[in-house]
């Protein structure tokens, strides 16, 4: 917690947003999270692994911080998704209704196409 | 499911129903020796400001804007995007850039608003660590650090918003947003009956933090 000039109010950090022209998935695409266990940086949480969901927006490229949290520059940037997912199909013993969702954001590199049930609403239906 | 040992428990059970006692020992934090981070940081504070990069002064302002400044823009924010539906649909659309109009740079690279509708209601947690939108919100408060926090309100919402007096009917979609890598959340809540004609700064004042985190609503007081 130790703030410096370049936290200041007046000049922002330069944002590591860019555009991901190159997507591989589309907004209502279905995907699943690859059941991988890795060692290192992951910003994959464990529950959601092997778990289908649906695109729900495109946030960009970013540094992989799979790289960036030892050190290097995050290079080449991986493409960031926000995915959603029937709670309880995250959680079979969910208690609440059929419609609740958690969405979560996925590196591209950790999803794979999916097809078949277990699909939340569509992201126009939340809008 | 319940944990009577959970913290945001204990904090919201510390209604002010009771006196402190001015001179009362504090407890915890000022004991014992400083912790390794604690003794880095201020070893790192040091040099900078032996570099004349920083000041002492710049960085208790800066501690102090965390606590008093900070935590309103999240309101003032969502207070323009209830009385002006163009700002709240670039809000939507670019969070960022929409704060930016305002005077208020995030640090983070991208804000996600999410609306709370009739049908929707919408909750941040950060499962892998404590991401939260500082800039905007201040410093996250101690239950949403919490491993308890963290771990339930992924897979027992309901249970959780209960625990903060938020009850809400099956028919509304509970979305949960794990915050769980470059994106940061506010939470765009649904203004309040009773609100019509209010002031901006009358509207930021029920737009408290933790309705834009999603785990309560903003409530019109009855006056008296």
């Amino acid at each position: 917690m130790t703030p410096g000039r370049r936290t200041q109010e007046r000049s922002p950090l330069p944002s590591t947003y860019t555009p991901a022209p190159g997507h591989r998935f589309k907004v209502g695409d279905r995907v699943v999270i690859k059941r991988s266990f890795p060692p290192g940086h992951r910003r994959t949480p464990y529950y959601i692994r092997g778990k289908r969901g649906v695109i729900e927006r495109i946030c960009g490229a970013f540094p992989n911080p799979e790289e960036l949290a030892y050190g290097f520059d995050g290079e080449p940037r991986k493409v960031l998704y926000r995915v959603r997912f029937a709670q309880n199909h995250v959680w079979p013993e969910y208690r609440g209704p059929a419609h609740d969702v958690i969405e979560m954001e996925i590196f591209e590199h950790w999803l794979e196409p999916a097809s078949g049930s277990a699909n939340p609403a569509s992201p126009d239906e939340l809008g | 499911m319940s944990n009577s040992s959970f913290d945001y428990y204990a904090n919201r059970q510390h209604g002010h129903d009771h006196a402190h006692d001015d001179h009362a020992p504090i407890a915890g934090q000022d004991e014992g020796p400083p912790s390794e981070y604690e003794i880095m940081s201020r070893a790192m504070q040091e040099l900078l400001e032996e570099k004349g990069l920083i000041t002492a002064e710049e960085v208790r302002r800066r501690m102090e804007l965390f606590e008093e400044e900070l935590p309103y823009r999240g309101s003032r924010v969502i207070a323009r995007a209830w009385t002006d539906p163009a700002f709240k649909k670039r809000l939507l659309e670019d969070g960022k850039a929409a704060c930016a109009e305002m005077g208020v740079n995030l640090e983070a690279d991208r804000l996600i608003a999410v609306e709370n509708t009739p049908d929707v209601h919408n909750v941040i947690v950060c499962t892998l660590c404590s991401c939260y939108p500082r800039s905007l919100l201040g410093m996250p408060p101690t239950w949403y650090k919490s491993s308890n926090y963290r771990s339930r309100v992924v897979f027992e919402p309901r249970a959780v918003l209960k625990e903060f007096g938020t009850v809400l009917p099956d028919h509304v979609t509970v979305r949960v947003h794990d915050s769980n890598a470059d994106m940061r959340y506010v939470v765009i809540p649904m203004r309040p009956e009773g609100t019509e004609g209010w002031s901006g700064e009358q509207l930021a004042a029920i737009a408290t933090r933790d309705t834009l985190v999603g785990v309560t609503v903003p409530r019109v007081r009855a006056k008296g």
